[in-house]
């Protein structure tokens, strides 16, 4: 492997004295999809939330190609280039769908702090170019308040596209949307990846986007990683068979 | 030594007072979310209601034991029943407006009390008797203890053990627990929500009656009682966390304690004692000594609407009657160009908090400190350095948004009602500031003399003035409303999740926009110093917090003409009522209500809904 | 048991459903089935009375409104409490358990008295029915994994004794595994009698404990078939439930 884009060593974070992610190390390779799964309550969130600087560690690195980044916060993480979507979708609701962009890229270009010129004015054309790429421009004078739940999905991944991030990370990107819209915002997501070489780490439950869309599957169960590698080779796993995917019924 | 002991017992003695009220604020909090600022005016009927019944009619003609004690029950319950009646009518109907409306609509309560009140005790002080069983006193330890004091400090622990088995053994008790937390829920459970509600307001209101009765023996009845204990209440229940009985009454020991012994102490501070410990709680712990952190705001709490223009037919009709106002302005004679002068002042007051309050999703219930600082900043100017008015309208708001970024330093880091309160806290330092360093400020004296330059000295010029530079102030306000500086605001109100996630420092943009509007604050304070010549405390004093809050709320926060409107229809109102009749506060609050029940969008949002019906 | 007609509901200005007919009968599991959006969890809130409905009538069999009023009223427009109480249990999809209370005490919120004819559920009923809860009786709900508080919700809503279930996604964000022990739990429900209108975006759960499917599109139910045909027409699935 190439120098690593993501590196975490030894995160640990707990909670009331419970452990809720235990010593977690594990690297991410640019341009990589990285799934990270695992039954509720295993620490997939909390660990999520300590490589964004959301949560502080209790001890562990996180690097980020190579700069350790661990303890900012997350406005400095997602300068250094890392956007992210929420599990429940965070989003500006009084605001068109336009202007959630238009935020996100008067942050890029570091103007939030204009007092005189109107914002409507700025950055119209590289908006409509964010919502083009992931399919939204036909609803962009839209308030975000009326959106389905899954356009939201969309647009908080053209905002995390606004500052050309190196990393997406991606929180159950597909949860409460319909099994085949999942697929085609995984497949959307896949290909803008491919083509801008994002690399991209999402925790998932759906495990045809799982075993569908990821490079490497790491597993983690009550906060340790059980299993790490090929699709493949995690699913036939007896030990992730028996903590967390069962019998395969569903 | 004796002179401690007795000063002690005294401050435990109001802490039970002072938790009775705040229990009932807090428990009333917790399930409706509602912030009852006319919780102290139940207070303050409790205690006339007992001065009734145990000095008036067949319990006092019983006299004796049920004669004082008959009468103190039966004023609390009757409070009870009262808070029971006004959630039926009023509060019911606002659950759903935003959370600086419901505190419009108890203010408006607070404003019909008063003159209820009035009417029906009249001014004078009510003095009760001494309560049977309690007279005199005991001696302990060779020292000598009002026995009345000794059983008020039972109470308090007393009715901390009662309520926490209401809420934790009884079943009525963990369902006011579970609606805390999600009332929908609870009623897709089969449980009635209204009835819950009507209870917990009889409870609420009845411990603020209870509270109020009890004091007859210890303090006259005045009519000053309600905003007294409202504002102590609210920073006890502040201070112990938001819904924590426990913390509550820790918040009430430490208050009570503090005013028995800050007198002794700190006699130069005693004013403003409270609101500093206050605020050094509220820096170390934001959601108090025992609260917890709010969780998620319900599902069924929406963002607001997108800000919209007022219709154009609307617009053109506003700036035609403006210029109409500038154009007419020679022919007007003294006294309504003092009047116009003021309401511009109003209207960039109320514009420059409905940056923080609309766009920026802060409440701020102290925004009078910069009003005063940009008035005490021009007339320190005159008054020590014989500044001109050019000189001191220029430094005003750079003056009053140096203690913004001072104060708001602090205050943006709470949310909701936590943030609110810090800002009151600034408030009031900055209010016993003026009012006690006597040598540079001339303390409740003021400073007089604070008159424009010459040129500006005549009620037109002065109105030109005034007109000139207000305009330009809310002008720039709005600017910065629409530019990204606005956007940023906007979001980090939206989502401070998302805000943070995209690269916006979301404290910052707090920061500054609260600097910001400190600033125009200032310069309305400024003007309104040479307007009327003169600069005194109550510049910065909480009623004229509360005028600004009241001027936003009515014009809608969420629209930008929002202030204008409501600066003009409040000021306005209060001017004529106060003209026509002596009950102001009565017709006053009763067109607030009126408002809040039937124009939840505020006057701007009401004009535009009934603009956009028509286009 | 339960009766819906041409139920309409608004969010806002937006027309959610038009008109939403179904029937579920004693003892069998209606699956709700449908693209997001589609309006599953609009029906489940509005036959609830959390979103109130604008037209349609909801009627349940031995459904008794408060003052004695007439068996098989209409439901529609009532308050939630009262519905609730008619005998409908709603379980919502994002849990909302109370997280302040613990475990016993959050089935002391949806306890409600016996109805005739019915063995009312306890707790140690419910302890059987989700052993994973007995052994955590006195722990804060909201220190539970997001299965364990999704078994709680339900045992919470059975504490109200109801005719019928209303179920929202109950295997939304859940691991395969915990999918397994609702699917049983679901069909130990069924076995007892009950009966459950169940909303659900997991086909093959959706498969192994529903006897009928109702498909919703746009608000709209489309078709109402055997869940055995379902799961046999390819054709169909494709057409309302993928893209």
């Amino acid at each position: 492997m190439s120098t690593p884009l993501l590196e975490a060593e030894g995160l640990i974070k707990a909670w009331g004295g419970v452990r809720a992610v235990d010593g977690v190390s594990f690297a991410l390779a640019p341009g990589e999809m990285l799934a990270l799964i695992g039954p509720n309550g295993a620490g997939k969130s909390t660990c999520f939330n300590m490589l964004n600087g959301q949560i502080r560690p209790d001890a562990g690195r996180v690097r980020l190609g190579g700069r350790d980044i661990t303890g900012l916060p997350p406005r400095a993480v997602w300068r250094l280039g890392v956007g992210r979507t929420f599990q429940v979708t965070a989003t500006f609701g009084s605001m068109s769908v336009r202007e959630n962009v238009r935020a996100a890229l008067l942050s890029h270009h570091r103007r939030l702090l204009g007092l005189w010129r109107p914002a409507a004015r700025l950055h119209t054309a590289e908006a409509e170019a964010l919502l083009d790429r992931v399919g939204m421009l036909a609803q962009a004078d839209r308030p975000c308040a009326v959106l389905a739940y899954g356009d939201l999905k969309r647009l908080e991944l053209a905002m995390a596209l606004a500052h050309s991030p190196r990393l997406l990370l991606m929180d159950e990107p597909t949860a409460g949307m319909a099994p085949a819209e999942r697929g085609a915002l995984m497949q959307q997501t896949a290909a803008i990846a491919r083509e801008a070489g994002i690399a991209v780490l999402f925790t998932e439950h759906d495990m045809d986007v799982v075993f569908g869309h990821a490079d490497r599957v790491l597993v983690l169960e009550r906060g340790r990683l059980i299993a790490a590698g090929a699709p493949e080779e995690v699913r036939a796993d007896p030990r992730v068979r028996q903590v967390y995917l069962g019998g395969g019924r569903f | 030594m004796e002179a401690l002991a007795v000063q002690a017992l005294a401050g435990l003695a109001s802490a039970s007072s002072l938790f009775l009220v705040a229990s009932g604020l807090t428990v009333i909090f917790g399930v409706s979310r509602i912030v009852n600022f006319a919780h102290g005016s139940l207070y303050m009927l409790g205690a006339y209601l007992a001065w009734t019944f145990v000095s008036h009619g067949p319990l006092a003609e019983l006299g004796g034991f049920w004669g004082f004690w008959g009468g103190v029950l039966l004023a609390a319950l009757c409070v009870g029943a009262l808070g029971a009646a006004l959630e039926m009518t009023v509060l019911r109907r606002i659950y759903h407006a935003p959370e600086l409306f419901q505190l419009l609509a108890t203010f408006a309560l607070v404003l019909i009390v008063q003159d209820v009140a009035l009417l029906l005790w009249g001014a004078d002080d009510k003095f009760g008797p001494r309560a049977p069983l309690l007279r005199g006193a005991v001696e302990i330890l060779g020292l000598r203890f009002p026995r009345y004091e000794l059983f008020l400090i039972a109470v308090g622990p007393v009715v901390l053990g009662l309520l926490w088995l209401l809420f934790h053994r009884t079943r009525f008790g963990i369902l006011l627990r579970a609606a805390t937390q999600d009332r929908e829920m609870v009623s897709a459970l089969g449980v009635d929500q209204r009835l819950l509600f009507t209870a917990v307001f009889f409870l609420g209101a009845a411990l603020a009656g209870l509270g109020g009765a009890l004091q007859l023996p210890r303090e006259a009845v005045t009519l000053h009682m309600d905003m007294a204990i409202i504002v102590e209440a609210f920073v006890v229940v502040v201070i112990g966390g938001l819904g924590s009985l426990p913390g509550a009454f820790l918040a009430a020991l430490l208050i009570g304690e503090l005013h028995a012994f800050g007198i002794l102490v700190f006699p130069r501070i005693t004013l403003v004692l409270v609101f500093l410990v206050m605020a050094v709680v509220l820096v170390l712990r934001p959601h108090g000594l025992l609260g917890a952190p709010p969780g998620a705001p319900p599902a069924s709490e929406q963002a607001p609407p997108l800000p919209r223009p007022l219709p154009r037919g609307l617009r053109l009709a506003t700036l035609g009657a403006l210029a109409a106002l500038l154009l007419a302005a020679p022919f007007l004679g003294d006294y309504p160009l003092i009047l116009l002068a003021d309401f511009a002042v109003f209207i960039l007051f109320a514009a420059s908090l409905h940056l923080i309050m609309g766009p920026g999703g802060m409440a701020s219930f102290g925004h009078a400190a910069y009003f005063g600082a940009g008035a005490y900043a021009a007339g320190l100017l005159l008054r020590h350095l014989a500044a001109p008015m050019e000189m001191g309208l220029l430094l005003a708001p750079f003056a009053a948004g140096l203690v913004g970024l001072l104060f708001g330093w602090f205050c943006v880091r709470l949310s909701g009602v936590y943030a609110a309160m810090l800002t009151l806290a600034f408030a009031q330092i900055a209010w016993s500031v003026a009012f006690q360093w006597v040598e540079v400020t001339g303390g409740d004296n003021g400073l007089l003399g604070i008159w424009p330059s010459d040129w500006a000295r005549g009620k037109l010029a002065f109105f030109y003035l005034s007109a000139a530079l207000c305009g330009l102030g809310v002008w720039l306000l709005r600017r910065a409303i629409h530019a990204p500086f606005g956007l940023a605001l906007r979001a980090q109100r939206d989502s401070a999740l998302r805000a943070e996630a995209i690269g916006i420092d979301a404290f910052r943009i707090r920061w500054l926009a609260f600097a910001y509007a400190a600033a125009f604050a200032g310069l309305a304070g400024a003007l309104f110093a040479f307007g009327k010549g003169s600069v005194f405390p109550t510049y910065l004093a909480i009623p004229r917090s509360v005028d600004a809050l009241l001027m936003v709320l009515l014009g809608g926060v969420q629209t930008v003409s929002g202030p204008i409107l409501g600066a003009i229809a409040y000021a306005g109102l209060q001017e004529q009522l106060a003209r026509v009749t002596e009950l102001w506060r009565l017709l006053l609050g009763l067109v607030i209500l009126a408002l809040v029940l039937f124009f939840p969008r505020g006057l701007a949002g009401a004009l535009a809904q009934w603009g956009e019906k028509r286009a | 048991m339960l009766a819906v007609e041409g139920l309409h509901a608004h969010y806002g200005r937006a027309h959610i459903l038009h008109g939403v007919s179904l029937t579920v009968a004693a003892g069998e599991v209606l699956c709700l089935l449908g693209r997001n959006g589609a309006g599953k969890s609009t029906t489940m809130k509005a036959i609830m009375g959390l979103v109130p409905p604008s037209a349609g009538t909801v009627r349940l069999e031995g459904g008794r409104l408060e003052g004695g009023r007439l068996e098989g009223r209409d439901l529609a427009g009532q308050p939630p409490h009262a519905i609730a109480r008619a005998g409908l249990g709603y379980v919502p999809e994002e849990r909302r358990i109370f997280t302040g209370l613990t475990v016993l005490e959050n089935l002391e919120v949806g306890r409600r008295p016996a109805r005739p004819g019915l063995a009312p559920w306890t707790p140690e009923r419910l302890f059987a029915l989700f052993p994973s809860l007995g052994g955590m009786r006195h722990r804060p709900a909201g220190r539970m994994s997001g299965g364990e508080q999704q078994m709680l919700t339900i045992a919470r809503t059975l504490m109200g004794n109801p005719r019928l279930l209303l179920l929202d996604e109950p295997s939304e964000g859940l691991a395969p595994v915990v999918v397994e022990r609702m699917a049983e739990a679901i069909l130990a429900l069924k076995a007892e009698g009950l009966s459950i209108l169940l909303s659900e975006q997991n086909l093959a759960f959706a498969g192994a404990v529903g006897d009928r499917a109702c498909i919703l599109e746009t608000g709209t139910p489309r078709q109402t078939l055997p869940m055995p045909a379902l799961m046999r027409d390819a054709a169909l699935r494709a057409r309302y439930l993928s893209v």
